[in-house]
């Protein structure tokens, strides 16, 4: 984009105007997360600049100490269990709400998105009264539903979304030539949605390694994530480790926005074939 | 030929065959939604019915004074309780002893009658020496409370389970003697600051996160496509990040001997640190950082589809520039500044995580009373109040947005 002849002075003042406000907005965007990542390769335990070397202590601590390990192993075990059940309903689910007309589809698509309007601390708190009174607060159990059910409305969102892009008439080519249901599902369907799934999967793990809220209400000792340990290492000891734990999740995000503008791709080249 | 004449292959009218199939593929389709929605109902919708239940249900007094309020019904509540009621009271309070329940009591009793808890303890001490009738004098002269009708009138509101106390309270209102809905006095009346320090601080951000966020929106719009996507970049990696790291982030940078204040200083700003966490800034610049591609996006993706040539067609036609882009170019921008302006404000009332750790803890928004009284003050039916009144505010926008946005159209970035 570059200025017409005809421009106005008014015109060259806010051309220059918004590219440079823009730019030290975008800087703002950016500056957390380019400034906490040097420093966690500071040697001394302090928040601050310049660095007086290069150390890997902080790393140190968060990939070797039994706290921080312990703290990893569990986000691990709940993310991976939750992606699934939340992967398997929500795709399930968006499939049927794409399938038919379903009477009271209005309704049914609020109640399966709520979890993601409804503060979290109130669903935190309905969940810590709720479970408790079931006896799974302090299990593992009660955090996967509890995630599980905080991560099914992107799974829903990803694979609707992708649905709605799929051309149904290749279900009818495929069955038009023989083909059973299931193998129309599985060879046909399934791999051209497989991009929104994948994303939506995606979406799921990240949604529960993330988490803290819920974590902070219904876990045990025994359930101790990931970011619950950042969240006491900034609350209670204020730990320079936490520097060291944000750049790992940094690091996984750029991988997971990678993944998904990959997926994306994919997803249009495959559309692509088809029109 | 009518259409009842047409027949399938197997002699079936071909209506009702459809009919069948289409029902068929109704019902497949709504065995497919329903697993999901049973699982939700079950782990998110009755979590929430509780909480709004506990928000008017409290059985407390009931159960650990059964004979009491049960001796109370009948009393008129104008003068103090016959000598029946005290005898009641006198058992009950001798098997609260026992239960070791006395201090659960006076906790209870406290959020109604401030200042009752401790009393309570002392009396029942006394009162378990209590053998002998009549119980009425010797309780009124050991405890100047135990006197008062209106404790009494509060422990006969007890026999029911429900109790409208704790939304009131949420409200700054509360029952009087006489059952009349009252407000609070001044020095009690403490939630009123709590949402409108909410309501402050959401629209704040969303204020700010609009001025920052649009004139970024326009030039991503009016870029090349490749430059604008190379610079959508430095929008979603932060959106991408979770809001615990990067609050974690602003921790870090607006310590007091952080990087924020060294580069303040740097800059000739101001000779010392200034006190930038723990502080209202530091919720406000933390939350407007967080939710900055949550306003944006929504703007940037209406901005797109907004044609060049209407700006020129204004110009040609001889109005100026400023002139275009305010009676042009942003009214059509305002479906997206509609949807996220609001999306933001939503979430933002709804914000515990970054108030709590990088805000005053005099600051805190609603979220965050709500988990102290969860917390600190174990008051149950507090924090389910707080929050059914939370749930409904955020309820009440969010249909607002289905309307202006609908909620299909929810992207992800």
């Amino acid at each position: 984009m570059s200025l017409p002849t005809y421009a106005t002075t008014t015109e060259k003042l806010s051309y220059w105007g918004v590219r440079i406000f823009s730019a030290l907005v975008l800087l703002f965007l950016i500056a957390p997360i380019l400034v906490i990542m040097p420093l966690s390769f500071n040697p001394e335990p302090y928040f601050s600049y310049p660095l007086s070397g290069i150390s890997l202590r902080w790393y140190e601590e968060f990939f070797l100490s039994e706290r921080w390990l312990f703290a990893i192993k569990n986000s691990m075990i709940i993310a991976i269990a939750t992606t699934i059940v939340s992967t398997f309903l929500g795709t399930l689910a968006a499939l049927g709400l794409t399938m038919a007309r379903i009477p009271g589809r209005p309704l049914i698509m609020s109640v399966l998105i709520s979890p993601l309007i409804v503060p979290v601390i109130i669903s935190a708190v309905g969940m810590f009264f709720f479970y408790a009174r079931l006896g799974m607060t302090g299990s593992f159990v009660g955090i996967i539903l509890a995630h599980s059910v905080l991560a099914t409305p992107f799974v829903i969102i990803t694979v609707t979304a992708t649905l709605s892009g799929f051309d149904r008439s290749l279900l009818r080519a495929g069955a038009s030539l023989g083909a059973k249901p299931q193998t129309v599902f599985f060879q046909i369907m399934l791999p051209l949605i497989l991009p929104g799934v994948i994303s939506g999967a995606l979406f799921a793990f990240v949604t529960s390694f993330d988490e803290v809220v819920v974590v902070l209400f219904i876990a045990g000792p025994d359930q101790r994530t990931l970011p619950r340990q950042m969240f006491s290492g900034i609350r209670e000891m204020i730990s320079p480790t936490i520097t060291a734990a944000a750049t790992v999740l940094i690091v996984l995000s750029v991988a997971m926005l990678a993944s998904l503008e990959m997926l994306r791709r994919r997803n249009e080249r495959l559309r692509g074939i088809k029109s | 030929m009518t259409s009842a004449a047409e027949l399938t292959i197997d002699g079936v009218p071909l209506k009702q065959r459809l009919k069948r199939t289409e029902l068929r593929q109704k019902l497949k389709a709504l065995g497919l939604v329903l697993p999901l929605f049973i699982f939700i109902i079950f782990s998110f919708v009755m979590p929430i019915g509780t909480l709004l239940m506990n928000s008017f249900v409290d059985p407390g007094i009931r159960n650990l004074l059964p004979a009491t309020v049960e001796a109370l019904v009948e009393w008129d509540g104008k003068d103090l309780p016959p000598e029946s009621a005290f005898a009641a009271f006198v058992a009950d309070i001798k098997i609260n002893q026992q239960n070791g329940t006395v201090p659960l009591l006076g906790k209870r009793l406290n959020y109604e009658i401030s200042g009752i808890r401790s009393k309570i303890q002392n009396a029942a001490k006394k009162i378990e020496k209590l053998d002998q009738p009549p119980f009425k004098s010797a309780v009124i002269a050991m405890e100047p409370m135990l006197a008062n009708t209106s404790t009494w009138v509060i422990i006969q509101r007890g026999h029911s389970i429900f109790t409208p106390n704790y939304l009131l309270n949420a409200l700054d209102l509360k029952l009087d003697e006489a059952g009349q809905v009252v407000a609070m006095p001044e020095d009690r009346a403490i939630y009123k600051s709590i949402y409108l320090r909410t309501l402050l601080i959401s629209l704040t951000v969303t204020l700010a996160t609009l001025v920052l966020g649009y004139p970024v929106a326009w030039l991503l719009a009016n870029l090349p496509t490749r430059t604008a996507n190379l610079l959508l970049i430095f929008v979603l990696l932060p959106f991408w990040t979770s809001l615990l790291v990067r609050t974690t982030a602003w921790f870090v940078l607006l310590q007091d001997n952080g990087a924020m204040n060294e580069f303040l200083i740097a800059l000739g700003v101001t000779n010392e640190p200034l006190k930038l966490i723990f502080s209202r800034f530091g919720t406000i610049v933390a939350m407007t950082h967080i939710q900055l591609p949550f306003t944006l996006l929504p703007i940037y993706s209406v901005m797109k589809t907004i044609s060049p040539s209407y700006m020129r067609a204004a110009r040609s036609l001889g109005a100026g520039p400023t002139y275009a882009f305010v009676k042009v170019y942003m009214p059509q921008t305002l479906p997206g500044i509609a949807a996220g302006c609001l999306l933001t404000f939503i979430l933002c009332l709804g914000y515990y995580i970054t108030p709590a750790l990088v805000g005053g803890p005099t600051d805190q928004m609603v979220s965050g009373v709500i988990a102290d009284a969860m917390n600190r003050d174990l008051n149950w039916g507090k924090a389910s109040a707080l929050g059914a009144i939370l749930l409904g505010a955020t309820i009440i926008l969010y249909l607002v947005y289905d309307r202006l946005v609908g909620i299909d159209n929810v992207k992800l970035g």
